[in-house]
């Protein structure tokens, strides 16, 4: 038979065509409309493939559609600022930066600069400078494993390779500056341990080049995906003023058209010298922060290759002896020195009585360091304020009357980062 | 930060609520009454300073009061912080909960109570938050103790093994 | 509650097993090993036969472990900073899906290998020991980085070494353990499975006796 007549159907089929999709007579009790409904209290326990890290959610189910979210939190709590009192300043270093574990530069820059303002050291312009890259680094870092885990989360599981492939090229750059690919105490009160070695500035270069084409793949791949578009738009959508009380910073918040970014609001460590462009959203659902995010990538590409293109001559870290150390050739020839390096090493420096409050813009907001200091060398209270933490509360605000599936794209864009949340 | 006296002059409106300020490395903080925070906070709303950024705990041990309680506030339209702070004693933790005007408060005044013993009156649902629900104790306290496990060395393993007995 | 060390039952003594072997050597040759358990004169036919279901057991339980060694199914835990770099030992560059062990799983009932990455707050510890528990035997666990297998950066009151509360087989130290350190904590693990177990250093130098086993 020719391909354009209809073959006669299959007994299977001619079922198929019997039934008829009638009305429900006696619908179970708790359909629609029946307010009366079962609610069911479902447990996303700490262990679960699409709770970033150990969330655990209370969710309250009607149906499908989510009622009441509750967080609970604490299943990585560390007690860092607890352990973070027992130690001399610069030893606190390593133990605050394994805070939010994802943006490990960003928690010892908000630590450092709390003590830099309490001690009144000045940082030089090269250790500022240093420091801006590698934040800017870091951030892309940080965007990435979220796109990768957020991009898991939705479904689209080749994300996550690619986004792990570029991370490692940013993690051969930690390595290269300082040694370590994750925490890695570069950055010291006063600047930075260790200048950038020779060929820092090629092979970053080249990650500058290839990084925004990739972005772009990322962007293309995504966009191009109904599935992901129709699970984002319009999803988890908060407006500007909610989150605001909520006390919501960040990309969240520049999601809903908030033009908010410390960088630019209140510029520290010379962000004030770079020509960049905050992303902002427009609607304040899941789409925009997506979008906010990835758009923030190809911004701190244009950071970091200004920087490196500017990048000053001169010490990178403070020239107080009471505060950094020396360098090491100094050692053997100066007694200064080796008294400097000894007591720092052992004792540490001591810092002025009085509390600060350092904040910065992490790549999930506002994050600060709170540090209070009682003239010893220990500090005698540090704490982080953690952006992760904030937003989370505002998790139930936005889930409330949306899917479950809604709820699982809405903590995937979330981006919390528990080891933060929990410290 | 307002400078000062800009520092001086919120103080003043305060009136009597404001028990002290501080101006710090250009920190302003102010130490307030106890009983008066919501009224404190919503005056300085008044003023501009409507986002609350962090509600933290701070142990002055030994010096009493010693259970603080600090509200970093920031203004953002003139990008200007101001901190407010209150200091209860253990034997009277009660502070106002800010949470109905100033929703960020939730989870932070839980950690507070959970860290400090700090106990928010009027809060939805004071409970612990980081550590288990039924855990005693307020961890950052200054005199609890850091804890921890010894470490287990191979040439203490006689020690250790006989305690297994 | 009791903690099985040896769940599968293979190493029930780990000096018969090398002198098993060498006992069939030592009956090749007429000689008698004290202490062991063996016949110590077999001629003939009873030697044939007694080396012959030797060699057949043995087989069958090599080949199982290797199956059971070659293809781990981890579960997808991650707690804490190990986390993000067992996601890049499971990238494109330090691949584990070469070696077979890309199927991490979701669900504690599919997987055999419970990779604690990361660090275990008192909280968590009775969570992880009902995911361990609802893993089927034969199981395995790796404690990467230095949080669980000791207290590592945080010797505080809100952290718990995992060998306090679950049988670990294989420790992975670092802050956190770089990919290839990972990946040779879990090469070590199919090793061991394999019934092969690395003394390593020790054997270098002769160091024999100083285990930590009690």
């Amino acid at each position: 038979m020719s391909p354009t007549e209809n073959p006669p159907l299959s007994a299977y089929r001619q079922r198929e065509q019997s039934i008829t999709l009638a009305a429900v007579e006696n619908p179970p009790p708790g359909g629609d409309g029946d307010t009366t409904q079962e609610l069911l209290t479902l447990n996303f326990g700490p262990h679960h493939p699409a709770t970033h890290g150990v969330l655990r959610l209370l969710v309250t189910l009607q149906g499908e559609i989510v009622r009441d979210v509750k967080p609970i939190i604490g299943y990585v709590h560390t007690g860092i600022e607890k352990t973070a009192e027992d130690k001399a300043y610069w030893k606190v270093i390593p133990v605050i930066e394994r805070m939010d574990y994802l943006s490990y530069y960003f928690n010892a820059m908000a630590y450092c600069g709390a003590v830099e303002t309490l001690l009144e050291v000045d940082v030089p312009a090269r250790g500022q400078y240093l420091r801006v890259i590698h934040l800017e680094l870091n951030r892309i870092a940080s965007h990435l494993i979220w796109l990768g885990t957020a991009a898991l989360d939705l479904g689209a599981v080749s994300i996550f390779l690619y986004c792990l492939r570029e991370r490692e090229l940013i993690l051969d750059l930690f390595e290269m500056s300082s040694g370590a690919r994750m925490h890695t105490r570069y950055f010291q009160v006063g600047g930075v341990i260790e200048d950038i070695p020779a060929g820092f500035d090629r092979m970053l270069r080249k990650f500058l080049d290839v990084m925004p084409g990739r972005a772009d793949e990322y962007g293309a791949i995504l966009n191009s995906n109904e599935i992901v578009l129709q699970r984002l738009r319009d999803t988890g959508v908060l407006d500007a003023q909610s989150l605001l009380g909520l006390g919501v910073t960040g990309p969240l918040l520049r999601a809903a058209g908030n033009p908010w970014d410390l960088r630019k609001a209140d510029p520290y460590s010379s962000y004030e010298d770079f020509d960049f462009k905050i992303p902002v959203g427009t609607v304040g659902d899941n789409y925009d922060r997506f979008a906010v995010r990835l758009a923030e990538i190809y911004e701190s590409v244009k950071i970091i290759r200004q920087a490196l293109d500017g990048l000053p001559e001169g010490p990178h870290i403070t020239e107080d002896r009471k505060v950094a150390l020396p360098p090491r050739h100094e050692l053997a020839t100066s007694m200064e020195a080796l008294i400097h390096h000894f007591k720092l090493v052992t004792e540490g420096f001591r810092v002025p009585p009085g509390e600060a409050y350092y904040p910065i813009e992490s790549p999930r907001g506002e994050l600060a360091c709170f540090v209070r200091s009682d003239g010893s060398s220990k500090p005698v209270r540090v704490h982080m304020r953690d952006p992760s933490f904030v937003n989370l509360q505002a998790l139930s605000h936005m889930v409330k009357g949306s899917y479950i599936a809604d709820m699982i794209a809405t903590v995937a864009m979330l981006d919390p980062i528990l080891g933060g949340i929990d410290r | 930060m307002p400078d000062a006296t800009g520092l001086e002059l919120l103080a003043q409106e305060l009136g009597d609520a404001a028990i002290e300020t501080v101006y710090f490395r250009e920190r302003a903080t102010i130490v307030v009454d106890p009983g008066q925070i919501r009224s404190v906070l919503q005056t300085l709303r008044g003023r501009g300073y409507t986002f609350l950024a962090s509600l933290h705990g701070v142990d002055h041990y030994p010096e009493e009061p010693r259970l603080g309680v600090v509200y970093e506030l920031l203004d953002m339209s003139r990008v200007d912080r101001v901190a407010v702070k209150l200091r209860v004693t253990p034997a009277t933790p009660e502070v106002d909960s800010v949470v109905a005007e100033w929703p960020t408060a939730d989870h932070q005044e839980r950690e507070v109570y959970d860290m400090f013993g700090v106990v928010f009156r009027e809060h939805p649902d004071l409970r612990r938050i980081l550590m288990p629900e039924d855990y005693e104790g307020h961890p950052q306290r200054r005199d609890f103790p850091v804890g921890g496990e010894p470490v287990l060395f191979t040439r203490d393993e006689a020690k250790w093994l006989e305690h297994r007995e | 509650m009791e903690v099985k060390r040896d769940p599968l039952g293979i190493a029930v003594d780990p000096s018969t097993l090398r002198v098993g072997g060498l006992n069939a050597h030592q009956l090749l040759r007429g000689g008698e090993l004290e202490g062991s358990n063996q016949p110590a004169h077999l001629e003939g036919e009873a030697l044939e036969a007694y080396v012959q279901d030797r060699i057949l057991t043995t087989t069958l339980d090599s080949a199982v472990a290797w199956a059971r060694s070659n293809s781990f199914f981890p579960l997808a835990f991650g707690l804490a900073c190990c986390a993000m770099e067992q996601f890049q030992t499971a990238g494109p560059r330090m691949d584990i899906a070469r070696f077979g062990f890309e199927a991490f799983r979701a669900s504690p009932r599919q997987a055999d290998l419970i990779i604690l990455a990361g660090r275990v707050s008192i909280k968590m510890a009775p969570v992880i020991r009902r995911l361990y528990d609802q893993m089927l035997e034969p199981k395995w666990a790796i404690s990467m980085g230095a949080c669980c297998s000791s207290m590592g950066v945080f010797n505080n009151y809100a952290l718990v070494p995992a060998d306090k509360f679950m049988p670990i087989d294989v420790h992975v130290p670092g802050c956190p353990p770089r990919p290839e350190a990972l990946m040779h904590g879990v090469l070590k693990l199919r090793k061991l499975v394999q019934d092969d177990p690395e003394a390593g250093w020790r054997e270098r130098y002769d160091a024999a006796g100083t285990e930590e086993q009690p």
